[in-house]
Formats: C-alpha cells, sequence, structure tokens
C-alpha cells in the first residue's frame, strides 16, 4: 500500500533562504500557537496577540511604550552581540546574567565610592569599570577552560549563582545606602547626576546603554566582516580542524570571545543600575543575561539579526505586560509564549539544514 | 517638552476623562489595580491581596472596576513600567503589593498627581498621592512563637526568613523571644532565602534546617513549599503564613497568621469614592482585624492551645505587648527596660537580632 509521507533530507549546504526565513516563521508559528493558548485560557487570541504586537507600537500609549521597548531591548542587545562572537566559534558563554550583576557592581561601586563628587569623568570611568567588571567575571571560566580544560559553559553558569551572592552581599552591606534606615540597597542614582544613565531626549527611552548596543552592533558587523579575528571566529565554529592548520590559536580564541562577551555584559549590568534600575538591589538581576542567549540565535548569531531580535523580545515584554494587565492574561502564559519562541525556532531550524521530501513508501 | 510634563500632561488628560480630579470632590466610579510580586496562586501572600481586590467587588459592585492586575512583576526598572501603563490606562488608585516596589511607586506617583498610590510594607510617602500600608505581623510571630517554644521535642526551631529588612527582622525576634520565654533551651536557625516566591528555594531551605533536627519551622516567604517539606518528615510542624495553607492541616501546619487586606483595600476606595481620602500611613494589627491567627488544630495539647489564644486576645486588646522588655540586643546591649514597650519606630527601623539569636543579618 502506498503511503504519502515525509522524509528528512539533508541539504548539501545550509539553505541561504531558510536561514532568514526560519526566525520569521518561528515567530508567525508562536502567535498561532501562543493564540490557541490564550483561546484555551478563554481569552480574546485576536486581541491578545494584537496587543503583545502592535499596541506597543501604534496603540494608544506608544509614545511612552516605545521608548520603553527601547530601553528593555538595549541590554539584550548588547549582551547577545558579545554572546553571539563566541556562540559562533563553539565557546559557550552562559552565565552572561552573573557578568552583567559584576558589571553593574563594579560601575555603581566606582561611582558610590566617590559620592558626591560632581565630575564629567565619572560616568565614563563607571563604563570603563562596568566593562571591567564583567571581563574579569568571564576571564574566571576563560582561563580554568584555557588552563585545565574545564567545560566553560559549567562554570560561567555556577558563577551566575556567586555573583547574585556577592550582588546579595553588595546590597545588604558594603553598597547599602548608609542614609537607608537600614533597608537593603544602595543609593539612587537617580539623585546622583554625575553618575547618572541619564535619557538622551525626554520620552524617547534611548540612554547610553542604547547608544552603546547600536555601536556593539556595528562593531560586530565590521568585525565579522573585515576582520581577522572575525574570519577566525567563523572559521573555528565551522571548521574547528581547519582553523587550526589556518593559524588560529585556541587558547587566544577563547580569551578574546569570552573576554569580549563578559565586558559587554558587564556594561549592560553597568548601564542598567545607573539608569533604568537606579540602585544595587537585591533584585537587581532580572534575567537579562538569559535571555540574551535566546535573542542571540533568534537574531541567527548576526549583528543585524540581533538588533531585530532584541526588538522583538522586547515587544513581549512590554506588549506581554499590557497583555496580562489589560486583558487579564495569567503571567505564566505570557512566559509560556516567550518560551515558545525558542522552541519554534529551534525546531523550525531543521529546515536550514534538511529539507522535507514528499515521498510515496511504506512506514518503516 | 520634557518625559515629565508630558507624563503630567497625559495623566492630567485622562484624570479628566475618567471623572474628574480625585481630591474631596469624590467620584462616581474608581478604578483599582494591583501590583503583585508573585502569583495569585501562591496560596500566600499575593493570594490575600487577590482577596482583597475580590472584596472590593464584592463590597462596591460596579461603582468599583477592581479586574486590573498585574503578577509575577519584578521589583525593579519594570515595576515602574508597569505602574506608568497602570496609571496611563486609567487607573485611579493602585496598590503595589511588595517592599521591593518602593522607590518606583514614588517616581511613577510624581508624574501621575492625580492617581493615588497606596504602597505597602514600604516607609517613602514622597508626595501627597503615596500612602503605605502595613500589617503587625509581629503580633501573629508571637503566638507562634509560643507555640513553637512549647512543641519542638529537639529545641531546635526554624525561620525561613525572605530579605533582611526591617519587617522580617522584627518577625524573627518576635517568634524568638516567645519561644525562648517558655523553653528556654530553644535554639533559633534562621535560614535567608533572598526571595519571597520560589517554592524550590523555600522547599531546599526546610529541607536544609530539618536534615540538621529542626522540628518547628516558620517561614517569611510567600509559597506552601516549606509546608510540603514538613510533612514528609513525621514530627514536623510548621505555620500558614500569609494565608491560611488549610490544606496542611492538622499538621504540619498547626496554626497560621492570615493577612487580612480586605477591610483596608474596601476602606480606602470607599474614600476615594465619597471624597473623604487623604494619605496616610497604616499599620494595623490583630486589633484592627489585618492580621488573623488561623485555627491552631488538635495536634496542639489544648493547654498550649489555650495560652496561645489567650496571647492572641491579649495581644488584640492592647494588654500585652509583644516587645515588652527587659531584651537586650544580640550583642548584649540594651534596648528595652523592664516594662517599657518597643516604639514603632524602633520596629521599622529594626536591623539587630534580640540577645540569645545566634548568626548575623546578612550585611
Amino acid at each position: 500500500m502506498g503511503l504519502f509521507m515525509f522524509r528528512l533530507e539533508k541539504r548539501p549546504s545550509p539553505s541561504a533562504f531558510w536561514q532568514y526565513a526560519t526566525p520569521v516563521l518561528a515567530v508567525l508559528l508562536t502567535m498561532v500557537a501562543g493564540g490557541a493558548l490564550f483561546a484555551l485560557l478563554g481569552k480574546n487570541p485576536v486581541a491578545a496577540i494584537r496587543t503583545i504586537f502592535w499596541d506597543p507600537l501604534f496603540g494608544e500609549f506608544a509614545f511612552y511604550l516605545r521608548g520603553q521597548l527601547l530601553v528593555k531591548a538595549g541590554p539584550l542587545i548588547l549582551i547577545a552581540v558579545g554572546l553571539s562572537l563566541g556562540f559562533r566559534a563553539g565557546i559557550w558563554n552562559i552565565g552572561a546574567e552573573g557578568q552583567y550583576i559584576m558589571g553593574a557592581i563594579f560601575g555603581a561601586g566606582v561611582a558610590l565610592a566617590v559620592f558626591p563628587t560632581e565630575n564629567r569623568l565619572i560616568f565614563p570611568v563607571m563604563i570603563v569599570a562596568g566593562a571591567f567588571g564583567g571581563w574579569l567575571w568571564a576571564m574566571i571560566p576563560a582561563v580554568l577552560k584555557t588552563r585545565f580544560n574545564t567545560n566553560e559553559i559549567l562554570v560561567s553558569l555556577m558563577l551566575v549563582y556567586v555573583a547574585q551572592t556577592v550582588l546579595s552581599k553588595a546590597a545588604t552591606g558594603f553598597l547599602r545606602n548608609p542614609q537607608g534606615m537600614g533597608f537593603p540597597g544602595s543609593r539612587n542614582f537617580s539623585s546622583y547626576p554625575a553618575a547618572r544613565n541619564v535619557e538622551l531626549f525626554a520620552g524617547s527611552g534611548m540612554h547610553w546603554g542604547v547608544v552603546a548596543a547600536f555601536i556593539a552592533v556595528i562593531a560586530a558587523y565590521v568585525l565579522l566582516q573585515r576582520h581577522l579575528l572575525g574570519f577566525q571566529i567563523k572559521l573555528a565554529g565551522q571548521a574547528p580542524r581547519a582553523a587550526r592548520f589556518a593559524g588560529v590559536q585556541p587558547t587566544r580564541l577563547v580569551v578574546m570571545c569570552m573576554g569580549i562577551s563578559g565586558a559587554l555584559a558587564g556594561m549592560a549590568g553597568m548601564f542598567e543600575v545607573a539608569g533604568p534600575a537606579g540602585q544595587i538591589s537585591i533584585d537587581f538581576a532580572s534575567g537579562y543575561g538569559f535571555t540574551a542567549i535566546i535573542v542571540a540565535f533568534l537574531g541567527r548569531l548576526n549583528p543585524i539579526g540581533i538588533l531585530l531580535a532584541g526588538l522583538v523580545m522586547a515587544l513581549t515584554y512590554v506588549g506581554g505586560e499590557m497583555a496580562s494587565t489589560n486583558l487579564g492574561l495569567p503571567s505564566a502564559a505570557i512566559q509560556v509564549f516567550q518560551g515558545m519562541l525558542l522552541f519554534f525556532l529551534l525546531g523550525v531550524d531543521v529546515l536550514t539544514n534538511y529539507r522535507l521530501r514528499l515521498t510515496k513508501g511504506r512506514a518503516a | 517638552m520634557n518625559r515629565r510634563t508630558m507624563m503630567a500632561t497625559a495623566a492630567l488628560g485622562l484624570g479628566l476623562a475618567f471623572g474628574g480630579s480625585v481630591q474631596a470632590a469624590g467620584m462616581d466610579k474608581v478604578k483599582a489595580c494591583f501590583v503583585y510580586v508573585g502569583p495569585v496562586g501562591d496560596g500566600g501572600w499575593t493570594y490575600q491581596h487577590d482577596q482583597g481586590r475580590l472584596a472590593l467587588i464584592e463590597a462596591f459592585g460596579d461603582k468599583v472596576d477592581a479586574t486590573t492586575f498585574q503578577e509575577n512583576v519584578p521589583e525593579g526598572a519594570d515595576s515602574e513600567r508597569v505602574l506608568t501603563q497602570m496609571a496611563l490606562g486609567g487607573c485611579n488608585i493602585i496598590f503595589t503589593t511588595s517592599f521591593g516596589y518602593m522607590d518606583a511607586t514614588n517616581a511613577v506617583a510624581a508624574k501621575f498627581p492625580n492617581v493615588m498610590f497606596e504602597h505597602a510594607t514600604g516607609f517613602k510617602r514622597e508626595h501627597p498621592n503615596v500612602s503605605t500600608y502595613n500589617a503587625r505581623f509581629y503580633e501573629g510571630r508571637a503566638v507562634q512563637g509560643h507555640i513553637a517554644g512549647k512543641m519542638t521535642k529537639s529545641n531546635k526551631i526554624g525561620y525561613i526568613g525572605s530579605f533582611p529588612i526591617p519587617e522580617v527582622i522584627m518577625g524573627i525576634n518576635s517568634y524568638y523571644l516567645h519561644a525562648k520565654k517558655v523553653n528556654p533551651d530553644v535554639e533559633l536557625s534562621v535560614v535567608w532565602a533572598f526571595t519571597w516566591f520560589d517554592p524550590a528555594k523555600e522547599a531546599d531551605a526546610a529541607k536544609a534546617m530539618i536534615e540538621q533536627g529542626v522540628d518547628v519551622i516558620a517561614a517569611h516567604t510567600d509559597s506552601t513549599a516549606p509546608l510540603a517539606e514538613a510533612a514528609k518528615t513525621p514530627g514536623v510542624i510548621g505555620f500558614g503564613q500569609a494565608s491560611d495553607m488549610s490544606a496542611y492541616k492538622p499538621s504540619p501546619r498547626v496554626s497560621s497568621i492570615i493577612d487580612n487586606w480586605a477591610p483596608y483595600y474596601v476602606k480606602r476606595v470607599g474614600q476615594l469614592l465619597d471624597g473623604t481620602y487623604a494619605q496616610a500611613d497604616a499599620w494595623e494589627g490583630i486589633a484592627g482585624g489585618e492580621v488573623e491567627i488561623g485555627e491552631i488544630t488538635d495536634a496542639v495539647p489544648a493547654e498550649v492551645k489555650a495560652e496561645a489564644e489567650a496571647m492572641r486576645d491579649a495581644i488584640g486588646a492592647g494588654t500585652y505587648h509583644p516587645f515588652t522588655g527587659p531584651i537586650n540586643k544580640q550583642d548584649g546591649s540594651a534596648w528595652l527596660a523592664e516594662g517599657q514597650t518597643a516604639p514603632d519606630g524602633d520596629l521599622l527601623g529594626m536591623n539587630f537580632f534580640v540577645e540569645g539569636i545566634k548568626g548575623d543579618i546578612p550585611q
């Protein structure tokens, strides 16, 4: 008996079309499956999807929410761009969350140490300190990997929990606001102009962290297209053996990739603590470092793709909150919705390397 | 036009559209909105706030729109956006129900002077439209401490602390003082979870204490996980926290502290409707009905139960204050002299353990 069935056939080389089409397809599938989920919860799926994807951009309060998209997307993009370099070379820094926290602590620490000095140099020094903090935290798994061949995935991930403990210590101890009546949390940077990461244009959401994210996107693009390091990164990812013959030093590559991603994550943390978050608090870490991993893959590890992916991710956060408050969707449903995005992305990714063939044959 | 004036203008426009100025004049209809730190199904803290929200609907019917709430809002930059969205969306009064929303509440309140903000458990009221409210949970902790001191067989009792803030520290002190009073051999271990709601972490903390021989566990976190963990080991008991958690009756849950926010919410929204609303700093306890002691089960001997209930009634009647001297601080220095009761200011800024508690407050 003849049965029509699908068969997966490996492509000779990854499809250029599907490389770009899969993220879009993943977003569309997420909308469909998410809509079905919302319908099962008794909500109007069309209204919910519109609230998430349309209202923040063009709805009644878009004048406020568009800026919030940038606030949310800025750190995601900045971190994801750094991670993508390592991911391309097969170096897996999973601990960006920890580097983000350490960057915030270093950046805030420098400013709080000289409080209440007003000097134009304070903010630039904070940026450097933030980048250094993140870099330092990323160097631990990098050095352990190159020296002792440890697994950077495990070490960098475990260091997130160490960083969170240091953060608790900072908020309740060494960075605590001396005028805070014993409550945990540092001074608020909103009342420290020299160290404040200000909004550059009123209502735009643009702060220096968003500017840095755009610069990082451009720099990473140039690096990958024009620079020898970019070539080595791509080569190491695609053909590790060939890379060795081409003179790529794995040790140097690990240190560079971990260092860049750590420094960018640290800078993101510093911009966040001096701007939108405003202070070092016990729960300052809000998962940007982990979400950025999704953003990096959603953006195909490509700087321009990451820029778009960061904005889409920010949309699901901001729009998701809107849907949750205005339509009464449980927040867990929004989290499932965000999870679906990664799920579908990884799922449809198979189309990049395989093609679907409709064949007539027997069930094997 | 800078962002602040733009916000204020937007708020003003909405304020007019949604029923004019809230001061003095009273309102025909109030939209009350809620920000929660956990899910409404946490069975504890957030659940009880949500019960308060539902009580508004019951009390005022269609004069109040209390359908807007947001769960799982992180305490930080995100809460400011959620609050702004709510204010833009026409909420007249917004209840922010966790300590960590303090700065965000005040920042957003500055931009929306016509929207009333009610912040639970905080102390900052930087603008006339910010009020704070809290409950004297330490009164309930005194009753639990008494039961714990009488019930422990290992003389080891435990406490899962959320964050080292005064509200939590005063609960620990009250719990320990009253356990110690009836059982001089009692030892208290405190585990800091650094979270309000994380069932896995809370369960781990309970498990670690049980392994160390602790047989009475109190928690200042929001989920039922510590009780679920206690249920696995015979002889270990605990208390419902924030909500009755009656599913764990009669043991391990032998009693509970129930936060009853409904009277406060109904009062404040009622005041907004009839025009008598004013900035406030509310701190009620057993007497005001905000702190209730859940049924003490038969797992507790009748005599202990009677003593605990007598203490509850004495606190409610105002004849007994859980912090009555002589009480020394952990370092041995004097805090309260014989017969002296703790001033509210000392409690609200409490950053020390009382004498006898081992271990440090993280700093």
